[in-house]
C-alpha cells in the first residue's frame, strides 16, 4: 500500500491553510483518572489528520470533546475560529462516522443519509437528489431504497460517511472508522477515503490505533501516550525520525542498542555502539530519551539496513554478525542476526532484526550462517 | 450440516414436550371444551349434545352484550394507555439514569408490588379510594373537601386507576428491554446529525422503543379486558365487564352454552383487535438490531 501520489502537493497546500481545529490547553479529569493531559494542536483547513495511539491514550475522548459529546475540564477548542465553549453537539460544523457507524435500523439507506436534512429549506425532491448524490458519491447508488440492517459492514461504513458528508460539515470526524473491515476491504477504504477527502476538501480528522493506517492516509499525524501528544509530525517524519523510543516503538519495529556518547559538535554527534563501532549521528536525527530508557541509545528501522554476503562491501559501512531466526513472509524475509560485539564498549553481541525484500534472484539465507549487515549513519536515530 | 440440524431438531423437540404438554393439558383442552359448549344446545341446568349455532346468534342480537363487550374494550384501551405512559419514563429513568450497577435493584423494587396477591392490592385500593377512604377522609380532616369524593369509586375512573397499578411493572419491563437494546451511539449520531435531545428521543429513542411499547401494550390489553376481579370490587358490580357477565351465565344463570359462546366471541373480538394492532406496527417490529 502506497500514498497517493498527490499527498506531496496535499500537504504542501494544506501547510498554509488556516487553522480549522484549535485545541488549547485541553484537559479532561473522569473522577480522578485524568484522560488529557494538556492538549495543544492546530489542525489546517482541508487537512487529513489522525490521532494515533494505544487504547486508552485519550485519543478517542479528544475527537468526542471536538465533536460536543464530551465537556472539556479546563482549556479550550475552536473550530474555525469559534469557541465552542456551551454549543452542542448538534450545533457544531462537525458531523462524526461512529466506529460502530451507528446507522439507524428502523430507517432505510435513504432515510439515513437524509436524516440530518430535517431542517434543510430545499424541496423534497432536491433532497432525494442530494441524497442519491451523496450515495453514489460513496459508490452506493440505487441502494437508497434497502433496509439498513440488510448491509454489510462496508456498506454500513458508506452511508455512515454519506450521512455525515451530505451536511457538508467543516470538519469529518471518523472514530476507527475501519477497525471493523476485515484487511483487504481495509486497505480498499484507505484508498477510498483519501480520494473522497481530497475531493469534498473537507478537513477529516481520524482516530485509529493502526499506525498503517495512519501512515497510509494522513497529512500530519499526533502521536498519543496517556492523554498527551508525543509526537506531532508527517508520516515520513514519524516514521524517520520518531523523537521517542516509545514513538519509534509504537510506529512500526525499531532496533536499539545501547550507545555511549563520546562527544558533540554543532552539527553531529559521535558515539560508539556494539557492532556499529564509532558513528556521527547527525543532529536532525537525534532524538530525546524517555525516562524509563536506560542510558542513551542508537536505533534504526528493520529495512533501513541489509543484508549482504560476508566478505561483500559497499559504499556503506558494514557490521559483522551470525543469522539466528529466519521468517518468511512471502514479500519480505525478516531475518534476526546476532551482531558481533566487536569494536563495542562491553563486547557483547546484540540481537537486531533486519527486513529484506524478497526480489527475484535473491536467495533467502539460513539460520547459523554468518552475514554482513550494511548500514549507513543517515540511517540512525539517536535517543539520549 | 443437514443431519446436524436434523438432530437440533429433534433435541429441540424433546426438550419443549413436557411443557407443550403440560400446556395442551391446562390451556388447550380447557379452550376446547369451551369452543364444544358454545355450539351445544341449552337445555336449562343440563346440556343437550347437539349442534347449534344458536348461541352466537343470541350473543350477537343481544344490546347488552354490546354494551359491556364496548364497555370492556373502552376500559381496556384506556388501563392500556395509561399504564404505557406512566411506564414509559419508568423504563426510560431505569434504561437511561440508572447506573448499570444499580439496575437490577431498581428492577427488583418494581416487582415489589407482585408479593402481595393481586386481590389483596385490588382491596387495598378500595380502601384507599372508598367513600372513607385515605383520601376522602385525609382529605376532609385537612379541610379541603367536605362531602367524599364520588369520582373515585366505583365507576371506570378507579378501575383504571387500580389495573394500571396492577399491570405498571408487566409494561415497564418490555419497554426497559427495547431501550436497553438500543445502540447509545445512534443518540449521539442522532444529536451529532443536527437534532436536539427531543427530537433525537422522537426520531430514533421512541421508534426503536416500539417494539417494547407494542409488547406492553399487548400484555396489557388483553388480561385487562378479561378482568374479573377489579369490576367486581372496584366497579362495586355495578359497572360489569364482559368476564363479570360470562361468569354470570355460566355460574349463576347456569347457561353454560350461552356462556362459552361469549367466551370464545370476546376471545375471537381480542384476538382481532391484537392482530390489528400488530399489523398497524409492523413496521417498528420488523426492525432487528
Amino acid at each position: 500500500m502506497t500514498t497517493p501520489k498527490s499527498s506531496t502537493a496535499h500537504r504542501a497546500s494544506v501547510a498554509g491553510a488556516k487553522p480549522m481545529i484549535e485545541c488549547r490547553g485541553v484537559q479532561k479529569h473522569y473522577g480522578d483518572y485524568h484522560a488529557l493531559r494538556g492538549i495543544d494542536l492546530t489542525i489546517r483547513a482541508g487537512e487529513f489528520f489522525s490521532l494515533l495511539g494505544p487504547s486508552g491514550c485519550g485519543k478517542t475522548t479528544l475527537l468526542r470533546t471536538i465533536a460536543g459529546f464530551e465537556d472539556i475540564s479546563s482549556g479550550a477548542v475552536l473550530i474555525d475560529g469559534q469557541d465552542m465553549e456551551g454549543v452542542p453537539a448538534n450545533r457544531r460544523p462537525t458531523n462524526m462516522v461512529f466506529q460502530s457507524y451507528a446507522i439507524f435500523p428502523h430507517l432505510t439507506v435513504a432515510e439515513n443519509v437524509g436524516f440530518g436534512l430535517r431542517r434543510d429549506p430545499r424541496s423534497r425532491t432536491e433532497k432525494a437528489a442530494a441524497v442519491e448524490e451523496a450515495l453514489e458519491m460513496v459508490g452506493l447508488k440505487g441502494y437508497g431504497a434497502r433496509a439498513s440492517h440488510a448491509l454489510s459492514g462496508g456498506q454500513r461504513q458508506r452511508v455512515a460517511l454519506a450521512r455525515a458528508l451530505i451536511l457538508k460539515p467543516k470538519v469529518l470526524l471518523l472514530d476507527e472508522p475501519l477497525s471493523a473491515l476485515d484487511r483487504k476491504m481495509r486497505e480498499q477504504m484507505q484508498v477510498e477515503l483519501i480520494k473522497l477527502q481530497r475531493q469534498v476538501g473537507i478537513t477529516f480528522v481520524l482516530v485509529t490505533h493502526d499506525q498503517e493506517e495512519a501512515l497510509v492516509m494522513s497529512d500530519r499525524i499526533a502521536v498519543m501516550f496517556e492523554g498527551q501528544i508525543a509526537q506531532l509530525d508527517g508520516p515520513e517524519a514519524l516514521y524517520a525520525r520518531p523523537t521517542s523510543r516509545r514513538v519509534a516503538n509504537f510506529i512500526g519495529v525499531m532496533n536499539f542498542l545501547p550507545a555511549r556518547v563520546l562527544g558533540e559538535t554543532a552539527d553531529a554527534v559521535q558515539i560508539e555502539a556494539p557492532g556499529l563501532g564509532r558513528v556521527d549521528i547527525p543532529m536532525a536525527n537525534v532524538s530525546r530519551a524517555d525516562p524509563g530508557d536506560e542510558g542513551p541509545s542508537v536505533g534504526f528501522r528493520p529495512e533501513a539496513v541489509s543484508l549482504i554476503a560476508p566478505g561483500a562491501q559497499g559504499a556503506n559501512r558494514v557490521a559483522e554478525g551470525v543469522i539466528d531466526e529466519v521468517v518468511y513472509y512471502g514479500d519480505m524475509t525478516y531475518y534476526d542476526v546476532r551482531l558481533d560485539g566487536s569494536g563495542s564498549f562491553d563486547g557483547k553481541a546484540r540481537p537486531v532484526r533486519i527486513a529484506m525484500r524478497n526480489v527475484f534472484g535473491r536467495e533467502v539465507q539460513d539460520v547459523g550462517t554468518r552475514a554482513n549487515v550494511s548500514w549507513s549513519p543517515g540511517s540512525l536515530v539517536l535517543f539520549r | 450440516m443437514a443431519s446436524g440440524n436434523r438432530s437440533q431438531t429433534a433435541q429441540g423437540l424433546t426438550l419443549i414436550t413436557p411443557p407443550f404438554a403440560y400446556a395442551v393439558l391446562v390451556l388447550a383442552a380447557p379452550l376446547l371444551t369451551i369452543l364444544a359448549y358454545s355450539f351445544f344446545k341449552d337445555g336449562y341446568l343440563t346440556v343437550i349434545r347437539e349442534f347449534t349455532l344458536e348461541n352466537y346468534s343470541t350473543v350477537w342480537a343481544d344490546p347488552i352484550f354490546h354494551r359491556i363487550m364496548l364497555r370492556s374494550l373502552v376500559v381496556a384501551a384506556l388501563v392500556t394507555l395509561v399504564t404505557v405512559v406512566l411506564a414509559f419514563p419508568v423504563a426510560y429513568f431505569l434504561s437511561f439514569v440508572v447506573a448499570p450497577q444499580r439496575k437490577s435493584m431498581w428492577l427488583f423494587l418494581i416487582t415489589i408490588p407482585f408479593w402481595t396477591s393481586y386481590l389483596i392490592r385490588v382491596f387495598l385500593w378500595k380502601v384507599i379510594l372508598g367513600y372513607n377512604g385515605v383520601i376522602n377522609s385525609g382529605l376532609k380532616t385537612l379541610g379541603i373537601i367536605e362531602q367524599p369524593l364520588t369520582f373515585i369509586l366505583y365507576n371506570v375512573n378507579s378501575m383504571v386507576i387500580t389495573l394500571a397499578h396492577a399491570y405498571a411493572p408487566f409494561a415497564i419491563l418490555p419497554i426497559f428491554i427495547a431501550l436497553e437494546k438500543i445502540d447509545r451511539s445512534l443518540l449521539e449520531a442522532g444529536r451529532d446529525l443536527g437534532e436536539s435531545r427531543a427530537m433525537t428521543f422522537w426520531r430514533v429513542t421512541l421508534p426503536l422503543a416500539m417494539p417494547g411499547v407494542v409488547a406492553a401494550s399487548l400484555i396489557v390489553f388483553i388480561p385487562t379486558i378479561g378482568d374479573y376481579v377489579t369490576p367486581a370490587l372496584i366497579g362495586g358490580g355495578k359497572i360489569p365487564m364482559i368476564a363479570n357477565m360470562i361468569q354470570a351465565q355460566m355460574l349463576d344463570l347456569d347457561n353454560r352454552p350461552l356462556g362459552s359462546a361469549l367466551a370464545v366471541t370476546a376471545m375471537l373480538i381480542v384476538a382481532l383487535i391484537s392482530l390489528i394492532f400488530l399489523a398497524l406496527n409492523w413496521r417498528f417490529l420488523k426492525v432487528r438490531q
